[in-house]
């Protein structure tokens, strides 16, 4: 069928901020999305609050609403753009909710617009758990019978008909947020209570488990004509019981047989008809019984989802891509497919190779989170590598983690015998590690297939590699006979490793394997294991015969990516990344990306001309650019990633474009940094190292309290803390921090009451301009990551917004930075500090180029490339349209008990964008986008430390002037009272009851501030933030994010959220600058 | 070793020294289905998924009494299983004599396969004579005018009767069938008369069958001339005539038409279908060499699906009759059962018919 022509535009609804369970892939899912509509010749409006998201980018889209993701705020869109239909399956669970949400408001009727892909019934049947069973049950599949209970009693019968253990799931939550697994009769008051307590509506769905059963996910696409396609199986090594998200996962699947297969594929075809996806993607899950193949239906998502992303990745089949086309009314038989050129999407893909997906988490960003898995998903992120086997992807997988330290000595942590059990039998992050370890130890794989339920398949897998290592270790590097290295690299054994285990470096290790003629080689991601040949280079690289690369003679830049997602690396290091294969291939250049990420557009094979699939490692950077022999790599645009291999690729010979490897240690290593301000005058906070705790209070002293500590060894704000004391101190060095001459820890000066300022500027060795200057809400301390921000910044004086460009600029040209820079000051006591330089693309960047509507990456790459500023014609800090707010997004819903407090450390997943002409409404907007609805009435509770007081009495001031009724524990209010404000007292929760626990739970408080007040009243301040987040009230812990609140409490009541595209904002930019000009050209009278 | 000098070394899981054409297959699952598919008389296969062999091999999943496949190459044959089989394969082959060699870079022969077709080739642990090896290859015989069946089909007729009364009553050709093939009409209710290939028509009509199935099995259709005889005479009997693979080419050459070698087959499970009166598509499992020539049918002879990669002829139809054949394999086993409702439109047709005869 062809193309529809009866719609001629269509909204697409982005899936917002990044948060654990959403990340990237659907920028992924998305940008597929609007580039395949747009090249149909739709107009195509984009609803997503991401600025650091390509598909906001604004030639992705006609129009880009860069806005939050809330009913009211799409229903203005609606009315301003009056599409025809609205494709709602690109954007995640949260473009579903917001469907079904504007559906039951009447708002799609009333603007008669068409869901395309999926309707609003289908929508329902995927996320209307009891209603998707018993729609399996009417087809005859099975399912965990469960049921709902609203009490305990309620549950106990349930209980009774479906036995334990039991699979508990508040309704309604975030997350998964309050479920769990119900054991025994014992836990039930518990587990059922707390979920009953977790769900707004009371109401819990106990499901009968299929624990240890084993786990697979089939995406499966159908079209308008009824043709259905498998395109990809997924196993999962971690059995039933740790989400999907959280397993390691193989492509295709391993273990079942053929017959057991199609029939599950059957399944799946009855599944997505009975729900009623008429075109695109689903993604449906089944558990197996180990033993019997006795199989049952998990759930299906009537969408593109994080398994489509990978699943493409895995085969080359553009899913979102796909089902963009089916929605308009394409069927498979009619779209070609990319790679062959020959064939069509009408078909399956069939792999010859095998994929493996490890995710990665965060854990240590929480203490107190418990670490181990189960049915809510918790990593922020996923490698994903392709080997010629299991075992040699597996390594691969482990090798792209970038773990911390050394995997072996992780390995050894986890050896304790007494722990090693539990380590197994209990699903954790670290289980894999412990599957090693006991191996190692000699551990059957019969007792480990008893222990963790994983598929004895696997584990010999990793067995295999077990024991080739310990074959290796009984040789040196000189004497290891050839034959042992080719298995060794044949089944992913790193360089790194097989120096260890051959007791020499790397190079020994590098020329010994090369001595052999043993080198990797690179095959093709083809979607038909060779049947056709591919015209897409998607490489990875394996140890075999033949190379396929076929490397072209043009002038080629090679782009490193940024890895897995984690907590201070995300997404916006992939848009840097994916905008310089743009800009360099517009260059004429080739251009080439190296990326682990599965869920990223850099990983696309349509971002850059040549994709390689490998870890950024050393090893296996350096194996690309021997096969490719590009004129140069870019570095600066990954995140830190890429940054710690500039070095050494530099010493294997590869050319580093834009900023040199020194450069990049001058400003990465303080001590020599610390140096360079000196020598410039540049003002930095005190600081000092030390290695025991002697020298710790010397330095502490002589810098002065309160100072902030870290270890020197670790990255990205880990293990800081703000010591206000010698004791805090005391306490850190003997708990917290591994000291040794090795590593010493750092001390800095601690700035108090001092505003964070974030510059980005584009240096082309000879200048250097300033793309813009953000200021940050809350106060240094919290981490530039975790902190709002706005562009311009709103309250820091001109004279100190000059020194610092006077500083950037400085640096930037001592430091002879090419490309791009990042510098973060504080503004303490009126003075300008450097905080610190990142010699590469920042975080921010995206947001800036968002905001002030100029290409910064692209420019950047234009530098690195060797154009200079003046030719590229950027010589002008560009000027700033409107207010840009950045808001952050926290996990802490996903780690239950976890105290969400900022710090130095940075905890946030995601940020969205809010922009309005005034910096209110800017402010309430961003918020809005990051989930947090400010009260426009109601009742405030106030509870600062002594410190804050006098700033609070403003904010408190203005919101009586708003009509809020004023709550506050006692001090507070007295401290208030006195000022002649009505002030009601309430207990904290050490104190009588009714407390302010108890307030926060009747509903009686709508908006909180609460700033840390020490440990006296940790406890309290702690339970009255949780509770908080659990009830999903606006809670601000500091005094500067309080007056920006009110500000946009203001203004939202005042009137309501006016909307606008990107595109309009910048034509009327643009207009009003051709008008000055013209202004100015007319001439004076 | 390939016909074109070409030696790959592994490592030999299954020893013995075999020839036969070198072929690939994209099937991710169901090695053990292909090796006892008869079809692969004559031929090495090639698996492209990596690891074969993870759950084991069953009695119930042999698709004939024996593994016919003349040797098994796998870039990584998997030494114990687990899941549902009952042994791991490496014991299984090395039990019927299959020579099987893995760690080989399939990829690389794969390619070598699709870029210059299917060649004749040797898998041997024994010896290591490349010249001689290699003009041994060069003479073996040739794919291409090779008449297997008779190697494959069965010694004597034997009768399945269905429990209950049968829908009605099929005689099936057995040129090397698959027993899926059986299974799937059985289980819709026809008693079946599975016959040796050289079976004369007249038994056939002698037997008092609705209708005829004409089996899959393995090498070149056209050297089968007295075959194609029998089945011409069959089809201008009146009976209702079914075609599946090499019954699909026999019956295409009884019709007038001619068969010819496709550069290196379709073998796997994934090969799109379409069906050109519904525009529908469906994912056929298939393993064949030779294909219908689209434009030697006569008039009265229609192409009803064709390969949506290649455009191949995919099924045949007699205008007014109920004599239609595919080329793909609508019993899956392995592959995808997309395709499995033909049995049930065949029998459709011939039941009534038996109903109106027996009235
Ligand atoms: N009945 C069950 N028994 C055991 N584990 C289950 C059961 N249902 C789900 N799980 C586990 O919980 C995970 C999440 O459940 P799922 O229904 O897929 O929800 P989500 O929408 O979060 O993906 C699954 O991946 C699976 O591992
Ligand atoms: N001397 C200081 N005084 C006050 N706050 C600081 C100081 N140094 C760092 N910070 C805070 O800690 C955060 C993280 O420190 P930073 O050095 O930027 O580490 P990272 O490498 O994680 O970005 C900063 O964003 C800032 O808020
Ligand atoms: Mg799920
Ligand atoms: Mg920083």
């Amino acid at each position: 069928m062809p193309r529809r022509d009866d719609i001629r535009s269509i909204l697409i609804l982005g899936s917002g901020p990044i948060v654990i369970g959403q990340a990237c892939e659907f920028d992924y899912s998305g940008t597929q999305a609007c580039r395949a509509l747009r090249r149909e010749g739709y107009r195509v409006i984009l609803v997503n609050s991401n600025p650091a998201t390509i598909m906001t980018d604004p030639e992705f889209a006609d129009a880009t609403y860069v806005e939050p993701l809330v009913p009211e705020v799409v229903e203005s869109i609606l009315a301003a753009e009056r599409p025809d239909a609205i494709l709602p399956t690109v954007g995640g669970q949260t473009g579903i909710n917001l469907t079904m949400e504007l559906h039951r408001r009447g708002v799609l009727e009333r603007y008669g617009v068409e869901l395309l892909g999926a309707g609003v019934e289908a929508l329902q049947l995927g996320e209307d758990r009891l209603l998707f069973k018993q729609a399996m049950e009417e087809i005859g599949l099975a399912v965990p019978k469960s049921a709902l209970a609203e009490s305990l009693e309620e549950a106990r019968r349930i209980v009774a008909q479906l036995g334990y253990p039991l699979i508990v799931r508040p309704s309604f939550t975030l997350g998964g947020e309050g479920g769990g697994v119900l054991y025994n009769r014992d836990e039930l008051d518990e587990v059922v209570g707390f979920a009953l307590k977790a769900s707004p509506v009371h109401q819990v769905l106990l499901e009968q488990s299929v624990l240890g059963w084993k786990e697979f996910e089939l995406e499966v696409m159908r079209d308008l004509a009824d043709n259905a396609i498998v395109v990809c199986s997924v196993e999962n090594v971690d059995p039933m019981g740790v989400h999907t998200g959280d397993s390691v996962t193989v492509a295709p699947q391993q273990t079942l047989s053929d017959r057991e297969y199609q029939e599950m594929r059957n399944d799946a075809f009855e599944v997505i008809r009975r729900v009623g996806v008429a075109t695109g993607g689903s993604n449906i899950q089944f558990a197996v019984h180990p033993k019997t193949g006795e199989r049952v239906v998990i759930e299906m998502n009537p969408r593109v989802s994080r398994s489509s992303a990978l699943a493409s990745k895995a085969t080359g089949f553009p899913i979102a891509k796909i089902a963009a086309l089916l929605a308009v009314g394409y069927t498979l038989d009619e779209i070609p497919n990319d790679i062959t050129g020959k064939t069509y999407a009408a078909f399956e893909p069939t792999l010859d190779y095998v994929v493996v997906k490890i995710p990665r988490w965060a854990f240590e960003k929480f203490p107190g989170a418990k670490s181990t898995l189960g049915i809510s998903m918790k990593s922020v992120g996923e490698v994903m590598a392709i080997g010629g086997t299991f075992r040699e992807a597996l390594q691969k997988a482990l090798a792209s983690l970038e773990l911390d330290g050394n995997l072996y000595m992780r390995e050894l942590r986890l050896a304790d015998p007494l722990q090693l059990r539990r380590r197994l039998t209990e699903p954790n992050w670290e289980r894999l590690f412990a599957i090693f370890a006991a191996l190692r130890q000699g551990w059957t794989v019969a007792e480990i297939a008893e222990a963790t339920a994983i598929d004895p398949w696997f584990l010999r897998e990793i067995r295999e590699v077990v024991e080739l290592e310990s074959e290796l270790s009984c040789w040196d590097v000189e004497t290891v006979p050839g034959a042992l290295l080719r298995r060794a690299k044949r089944g992913g054994v790193t360089d790194e490793r097989l120096a260890a285990l051959l007791h020499c470096n790397s190079d020994q290790v590098v020329e010994r394997r090369k001595e052999h003629g043993i080198v990797s080689v690179f095959k093709r991601v083809d979607t038909c294991a060779a049947e056709f040949p591919a015209l897409t280079p998607y490489m990875y690289s394996t140890y075999a015969r033949d190379d396929e690369s076929a490397p072209t003679d043009r002038p080629k830049i090679l782009i490193l990516g940024s890895g897995p997602n984690r907590i201070g690396q995300g997404i916006e290091f992939d848009y840097c990344c994916v905008h310089a294969a743009f800009a360099l291939s517009k260059l004429g250049y080739e251009t080439i990306m190296v990326n682990c990420n599965p869920e990223t557009v850099s990983t696309d094979y349509d971002t850059s001309d040549r994709l390689y699939f490998e870890p950024l490692t050393l090893e296996h950077v350096l194996g690309v650019v021997e096969r490719e022999q590009p004129l140069g790599v870019i570095v600066q645009l990954g995140g830190q990633t890429p940054l710690k291999l500039a070095r050494g690729l530099e010493a294997a010979g590869v050319r580093i474009l834009g900023t040199s490897p020194d450069a990049i240690d001058l400003a990465e290593d303080r001590r020599r940094f610390g140096a360079l301000l000196r020598e410039e005058g540049i003002r930095q906070p005190e600081h000092g190292s030390a290695t025991s705790l002697v020298e710790a209070r010397a330095a502490a002293e002589a810098i002065g309290y309160p100072v902030m500590v870290r270890p020197s060894y670790v990255l990205g704000g880990r293990a800081m803390v703000i010591c206000h004391d010698d004791s805090t101190l005391v306490r850190y060095m003997s708990e917290a921090a591994e000291v040794s001459p090795g590593h010493p820890v750092l001390l800095d000066r601690f700035l108090e009451d001092a505003v964070e300022v974030d510059l980005d500027l584009l240096c082309d060795g000879r200048r250097a301009v300033v793309c813009g200057i953000l200021q940050h809400i809350e106060e240094a301390g919290i981490h530039s990551g975790d902190s709002a921000a706005v562009l311009p910044p709103y309250s820091v004086s001109a004279a100190n917004l000059e020194t610092m460009r006077e500083i950037a600029r400085k640096l930037a040209l001592r430091l002879g930075v090419v490309g791009l820079m990042n510098v973060q000051f504080a503004v303490h006591r009126g003075e300008v500090y450097v905080l610190e330089v990142n010699p590469r693309a920042s975080r921010t960047v995206p947001f800036i180029a968002k905001a002030v509507g100029v290409p910064i990456v692209a420019l950047a790459s234009q530098l690195m490339a060797g154009k200079t500023l003046e030719e590229i014609g950027f010589t002008e800090e560009p000027a700033v349209p409107a207010v840009f707010v950045k808001a952050p997004v926290f996990p802490f819903n996903r780690f239950p008990g976890v105290d969400p407090v900022l710090g130095p450390e940075m905890k946030s997943t995601g940020e969205v964008m809010g922009w309005s002409p005034d910096f209110g409404a800017a402010f309430a907007k961003a918020l809005l986008g990051a989930g947090v609805r400010l009260p426009n009435e109601g009742a405030a509770f106030l509870s600062v430390h002594d410190r804050d007081k006098p700033g609070l009495l403003p904010v408190a001031r203005r919101l009586a002037e708003l009509g809020f009724d004023l709550l506050a524990t006692e001090g507070t209010a007295r401290f208030l009272e006195e000022r002649g404000l009505t002030v009601r007292t309430v207990n904290k929760i050490h104190q009588a009851r009714p407390h302010v626990g108890d307030h926060l739970i009747n509903g009686d408080i709508h908006l909180i501030v609460n700033t840390p007040m020490g440990r006296a009243s940790f406890e309290d301040d702690a339970h009255i933030r949780t509770t908080a987040l659990r009830l999903d009230i606006p809670c601000i812990t500091t005094l500067s994010g309080a007056t920006a609140a009110v500000e946009g409490i203001a203004s939202q009541r005042a009137a309501a959220f006016s909307v606008g595209s990107l595109q309009s904002l910048f034509a009327r930019a643009d207009a009003a600058e051709a008008a000055e000009e013209s202004d100015r050209a007319v001439p004076a009278r | 070793m390939l016909e074109d000098g070409s030696v790959y070394e592994g490592t030999i899981v299954s020893p013995g020294t075999r020839f036969g054409e070198v072929v690939f297959n994209t099937s991710m699952t169901g090695y053990q289905e292909i090796l006892t598919d008869p079809s692969y008389r004559g031929q090495i296969v090639v698996m492209t998924q990596p690891h074969i062999g993870n759950y084991g091999t069953s009695a119930e999943i042999e698709e004939s009494r024996r593994p016919w496949v003349e040797a098994f190459i796998a870039h990584q044959f998997t030494a114990r299983h687990s899941g549902s089989g009952e042994a791991s394969l490496p014991p299984y082959l090395r039990e019927h004599g299959i020579p099987a060699l893995h760690e080989i870079d399939t990829r690389s022969l794969v390619r070598r396969l699709r870029d210059r077709g299917a060649l004749r080739g040797v898998v041997t642990s024994e010896r290591s004579d490349v010249a001689g090896l290699l003009e041994e290859v060069r003479h073996s015989p040739k794919m291409e005018g090779r008449a297997l069946v008779d190697e494959v089909t069965c010694a004597a007729r034997h009768t399945l009767e269905p429990p209950g009364e049968a829908v009605c009553r099929l005689a099936v050709y057995d040129y090397g069938i698959k027993t899926n093939i059986l299974r799937s009409l059985y289980a819709r209710g026809a008693a079946l008369e599975v016959l040796p290939a050289r079976t004369p028509a007249a038994m056939v009509l002698d037997l008092g069958v609705d209708g005829v199935v004409l089996s899959n099995g393995p090498g070149d259709p056209e050297p089968l001339r007295e075959i194609v005889d029998v089945v011409a005479e069959l089809v201008a009997s009146d009976l209702p005539v079914l075609g599946i693979c090499l019954g699909h080419q026999l019956l295409g050459l009884a019709l007038g038409g001619r068969t010819r070698k496709l550069k290196f087959g379709h073998h796997g499970g994934n090969q799109p279908v379409k069906d050109l009166a519904s525009g529908l598509v469906v994912i056929t499992s298939q393993n064949h060499g030779f294909a219908v020539d689209p434009d030697s049918l006569p008039s009265g002879v229609r192409v009803t699906e064709v390969n949506l990669n290649d455009g191949t002829v995919e099924g045949l139809a007699v205008e007014g009759r109920t004599v239609f054949s595919v080329q793909y394999h609508p019993e899956a086993a392995p592959g995808p059962h997309d395709a499995a409702p033909l049995f049930g439109r065949f029998l459709e047709r011939v039941a009534p018919l038996r109903a109106a005869a027996s009235r």
